[in-house]
């Protein structure tokens, strides 16, 4: 045993490119399989959750208006960064019981993913755009553009890749995102929360919070500034709620079927189509 | 010769003529409305389970034109469960037959668009010169469109496998009966979907006599279904645990309580909702040109339009003779009788929605707004409105913020582009938004600021079976028309 | 009343017309043909069809602008443009008689006191290449072997290169020339390639003191069409509303039957309104127009279609 006495790191929440504790002082013990506790994390608040909704609508449209390609070299510097802490993230994701191996999969499947969703960003307005043949004299041109501030919550499980595959395809075409982590898992996300803040990432396109859905989800889900929720990590009665409360201002609900999918149709999920027409003349 | 002492007439004429087109007017009778009409649905129509039938009205003269069945839950029931029985048999149809069948209709369509003309004007308002150059065109176009789609769906979307989703329940609304159907119907049936379609009350007749023609094209029995009724009527479709999608298109505020009603259902949703289209006129724009644009963004179907331009923004420096022009062209406005191939101007399509334009109009005037109205002349008879106009209006007033869904422009002013664009996204709204300006490079910069589903650059109020149409916001989500159009009725993995 | 460009000073300088040009709003062609198509489904029926094909006889230039004309083709013109219809002594006379120089003086007897005017084609119609002075001196002398109307061209090169001084003090001076005579300026729109064009030339020719502009000299193709003319149209609304001064409109070639015509008149009550639905302000530069809006009224009165044969062929 070394004489040297480690320094700890303080488990925090991710808003505007900052690392804030929850304004409400609270944090919650995140456990290991075997139910000791590993960490504390920050339990995030309403409060907090409406000033991560701030920070994404501050930074969409400046993300939103980067080039795809832009964007494509941001998500896979986003990706070096994942791997060059993937130590870290394979012991965080073996707290939650999973071998050496199968969390040293689950991180390069992560970095993967990303990799993946960054060659998109310049590629999905060409296969999912389109230029419309209409019967007169137009040009007409239909272009995804994304649907603007995104509420995620992460599934429970995997809770690296699971958080990534959700998060990834809403980031490809510009929206910014408020996730809420894993609760069981959440150290990932704090970590994956550094990360990002070293991608060149715009401070407030993502940001995570750790903390408690059935409290979070209510807040995010009611909220009138945010387009689209995507609650693939939510079951139970809190979906209901979630998707009765999004009525409020017309969200946009996504549920997909699989926690860590990757297909060019989960980016569709979180856009918008427009179409210009413009007339052709002399 | 029979004149030999001719003496010619001098020119000048003495006086300008005076010339005011004498009426001509569309035959009512070349369609035939039934006195009653039922339920339709195992290719048939159906006396109503629920014994209630509805009037509905030509909102032109007021007078009754059949009484329509009132589909209650038990109606909705035999409905749905027709085309539950359908679904197997028309998503196993190869694509190719599937798609004859629609060909077939988009012919037959075409054949009767005149009498189907006729009748979405009596039972509607909008005038015949509508029906019969935009909506009738457009509702077979649409049929045509997505007939081309049933057999080659793995070509839509590359990658996907996708499927039909299987009982599709569509309610549509009054302002544009069967070319609402028409969106959704033909991709939903393309698609391999089977359909229970709900008209709106004040107009279902276009819907009945088009499910007359899908029987006589053969279309097999439950494939379509049609079930007339009001709001209750479509809160059944809503809430009928066999449909497996719904597809709305109609007011936010309904929208919303279908969203909430389907809330955990796990079943699909689309929405086509309301709008309050930014129309933004720069200086440098075609003037004359962009005056027709504006005319027509909101004129167009007396106004009863969701993506209609009812927010005039014009650039500060023009305004002043951009608004005179716009005065005098209001004048040549011919508002009346809708049979009349010369009207502009059609009829509200019913009392409740003349009440309300009425009321907000009232609150204008109140807030403070000048109103300005042309001085012709209104029939005696009949829900009409003049086509009004309100300059003074600031983004604070309530005319400049509600879906009035009538013939009323709230105009504002800018001085910039970036005010135009903060403006025209200030709404809840973003549906549809127009801008002219002749500098090529600024219609791009709008159009990629402008949040809202369909950006008319140089143009307003133009539709195509392959432009998709669709909401930002609380306009809705999905898209109607082109392949994001058939989206909307196919599931698939990845999806 | 306010307008969207700033009317133009006497003696203008270059840079002021450049600039009275360059204000003039740019035109979209898809637009314009919408608007047309919108307005060729107004139903015109019964008595305002009637009305409208006899106000179209008196607003007819009737045309011949050949080289072969001789003076027996220009007298039977005449005799026609007076009375159109031998038969159906209610049917008026024309406006005018266009021809050329040379056939003024016969056109000008032919006529005599009916009323009907003389127009003649001058400034070496129908390319206007020529030095300006002989374009005066050709104007002075149409005017005084009887001309009362000059159908001039403006000169498209000098238009097309920009040089619009030149354009301006052309027609000027030809107004000068033109006296007491009416002056139509042709555009020769199928030269001019765009309506943006089109719409420029109009308002300069209009400042330049045209008492009518006209869209062709029927020598090129395409010659008159509705959607120029609305172009035109609105550029005569909007000078209108500059100055106070009410220019004619002349479309010119290719219009042949009554269809057409009250297709232009339905876009010039659209748009001008009553005020201009007159012979004073509007004319249909034509030929064959006439005969066939001939056979319309007769069909009109007796209920029978009609075979051109009835009709006189002059």
């Amino acid at each position: 045993m070394s004489d040297r006495l480690d320094v700890r790191k303080t488990h925090k929440l991710f808003i505007g490119g900052q690392f804030p504790r929850s304004e409400s002082g609270r944090s919650y013990p995140a456990l290991d399989a075997d139910a000791t506790v590993v960490a504390r994390v920050a339990l995030a608040s309403r409060k907090d959750l409406r000033e991560a909704v701030r920070a994404a609508r501050t930074a969409f449209p400046g993300w939103a208006a980067r080039t795809g390609y832009n964007r494509g070299q941001i998500l896979y510097r986003m990706a070096e960064m994942i791997e060059d802490r993937a130590a870290s993230f394979s012991e965080q994701i073996r707290v939650g019981g999973l071998s050496k191996k199968m969390a040293d999969r689950e991180v390069g499947a992560t970095v993967d993913r990303l990799v993946w969703y960054a060659g998109w960003c310049d590629k999905f307005a060409q296969v999912m755009g389109n230029l419309n043949p209409v019967a007169g004299p137009f040009f007409n041109i239909s272009v995804p553009e994304p649907t603007g501030v995104v509420g995620i919550v992460a599934p429970g499980a995997p809770a690296l890749l699971g958080l990534v595959s959700r998060m990834a395809p809403a980031l490809v075409t510009g929206n910014a995102v408020v996730v809420v982590a894993s609760e069981k898992l959440p150290l990932p996300a704090v970590t994956l929360a550094e990360a990002i803040a070293t991608s060149d990432l715009p401070a407030g396109v993502v940001n995570i919070l750790t903390g408690s859905p059935s409290e979070l989800i209510p807040w995010l889900s009611s909220h009138m500034d945010v387009e689209a929720i995507d609650i693939t990590g939510l079951d139970g009665s809190l979906v209901t709620a979630a998707e009765e409360a999004s009525a409020d201002n017309v969200k946009r609900v996504i549920r997909s079927e699989t926690a860590d999918g990757q297909s060019p149709y989960l980016i569709a999920a979180f856009t918008e189509t427009k179409t210009v027409w413009h007339p052709k003349g002399m | 010769m029979t004149d030999t002492d001719h003496t010619p007439v001098l020119h000048p004429a003495t006086e300008p003529l005076d010339w005011t087109y004498a009426t001509s007017r569309e035959a009512a009778d070349l369609v035939s409305v039934a006195e009653t009409y039922g339920v339709f649905y195992d290719g048939d129509f159906h006396k109503p389970l629920s014994k209630n039938y509805l009037a509905t009205i030509n909102p032109a003269t007021e007078e009754p034109l059949a009484e329509v069945a009132e589909a209650g839950p038990a109606d909705v029931d035999r409905a749905v469960a027709s085309a539950r029985r359908a679904f197997g048999g028309w998503s196993q149809l190869s694509g190719q037959e599937r798609a004859k069948y629609l060909f077939r209709i988009a012919r037959m369509v075409q054949e009767r668009s005149r009498e189907l003309a006729v009748l979405e004007t009596l039972d509607g308002g909008k005038p015949i010169k509508e029906s019969r150059d935009v909506d009738l065109p457009l509702v077979a176009a649409h049929f045509f469109y997505n007939a081309g789609w049933a057999d080659k769906l793995e070509y839509a979307f590359p990658g996907l496998d996708p499927k039909p989703i299987g009982v599709a329940g569509q309610i549509i609304p009054w302002n544009f009966p069967l070319l609402m159907l028409s969106w959704k119907v033909a991709p939903a049936l393309a698609a391999g979907n089977t359909v229970v379609l709900k008209p709106a009350e004040t107009t279902p007749l276009s819907a009945l006599h088009f499910a007359q023609i899908a029987a006589e094209a053969g279309l097999p029995p439950g494939v379509l279904n049609v079930v007339p009724g009001a709001g209750q009527t479509g809160a059944a479709v809503v809430g009928h645990s066999d449909v497996d999608k719904i597809a709305f298109t109609g007011s936010t505020e309904v929208g919303k309580e279908i969203q909430r009603r389907l809330a955990g259902s796990g079943r699909r949703l689309t929405l086509e909702l309301g709008g309050k289209g930014a129309h933004i006129v720069f200086a440098d724009a075609p003037i004359d040109q962009a005056i027709e644009g504006v005319i027509n963004g909101i004129f167009f179907n007396q106004g009863h339009v969701c993506c209609a331009g009812s927010r005039l923004l014009i650039q500060e420096s023009v305004a002043e003779p951009f608004l005179e022009k716009l005065k005098n062209r209001l004048e040549t406005l011919r508002v009346g009788d809708p049979l009349d191939k010369n009207t502009d101007v059609g009829a509200i399509n019913s009392r409740a929605q003349l009440d309300r334009i009425e009321a907000l109009v009232a609150v204008g005037q109140r807030e403070g707004a000048e109103m300005f109205q042309p001085s012709c002349a209104l029939p005696d008879r009949g829900f009409f409105y003049r086509p009004t106009l309100f300059t003074g209006v600031s983004q604070s007033h309530r005319i400049a913020q509600e879906e009035i869904f009538g013939p009323v422009l709230s105009v504002l002013t800018f001085r910039t582009p970036e005010e135009a664009i903060e403006k025209a996204n200030n709404t809840p709204y973003g549906l549809a938004a127009g801008v002219w300006t002749t500098k090529g490079s600024r219609i791009l910069w709008m159009a990629d600021r402008l949040r809202s589903g369909v950006v008319w650059a140089n143009t307003y109020n133009k539709f195509d079976p392959t432009s998709p149409f669709g909401g930002y916001k609380e306009s809705g989500f999905g898209r109607e028309g082109g392949r994001h159009g058939l989206l909307a009725y196919m599931k698939a993995e990845g999806l | 009343m306010s307008a969207i460009v700033a009317a133009l000073p006497e003696r203008p300088s270059r840079a002021a017309v450049q600039a009275y040009v360059g204000g003039a709003p740019s035109v979209d062609e898809v637009a314009v043909f919408e608007r047309v198509a919108s307005l060729a489904t107004r139903s015109i029926k019964k008595e305002s069809k009637m009305a409208a094909l006899e106000l179209a006889v008196t607003m007819c230039d009737l045309t011949t602008l050949e080289g072969k004309d001789t003076p027996g083709k220009v007298r039977q013109l005449s005799a026609k443009g007076i009375r159109p219809d031998p038969i159906d002594p209610s049917v008026p006379s024309v406006a005018a008689i266009c021809v050329y120089p040379n056939m003024v003086p016969v056109a000008k007897e032919a006529l005599g006191g009916s009323g009907v005017k003389v127009a003649s084609v001058a400034t070496y119609f129908p390319s206007g290449q020529a030095p300006l002075d002989l374009k005066i001196d050709e104007t002075r002398r149409v005017v005084e072997m009887g001309a009362d109307e000059v159908d001039m061209v403006i000169d498209r090169g000098a238009f097309l290169s920009g040089r619009f001084l030149e354009v301006y003090e052309e027609i000027r001076a030809v107004k000068e020339a033109c006296g007491p005579a009416h002056l139509k300026v042709i555009l020769e729109t199928g030269e001019l390639g765009t309506f943006d064009d089109v719409r420029k030339a109009s308002m300069l020719a209009m400042a330049a003191g045209a008492d009518f502009i006209k869209t062709s000299t029927g020598k090129v193709n395409p010659a008159a069409t509705i959607p120029v003319t609305l172009v035109m149209l609105e550029a005569i609304r909007d000078y209108s509303a500059l100055t106070g001064v009410k220019v004619g409109m002349k479309p010119a070639g290719g219009i042949r039957t009554s269809k057409d015509a009250i297709r232009y008149l339905v876009v010039l009550n659209e748009t001008l309104g009553r005020g201009w639905m007159t012979p004073d302000l509007f004319r249909f530069g034509a030929s064959s127009l006439l005969n066939d809006i001939l056979m319309q009224i007769r069909w009109l009165k007796t209920g029978r279609y009609q075979s051109p044969e009835y009709f006189t062929k002059d």
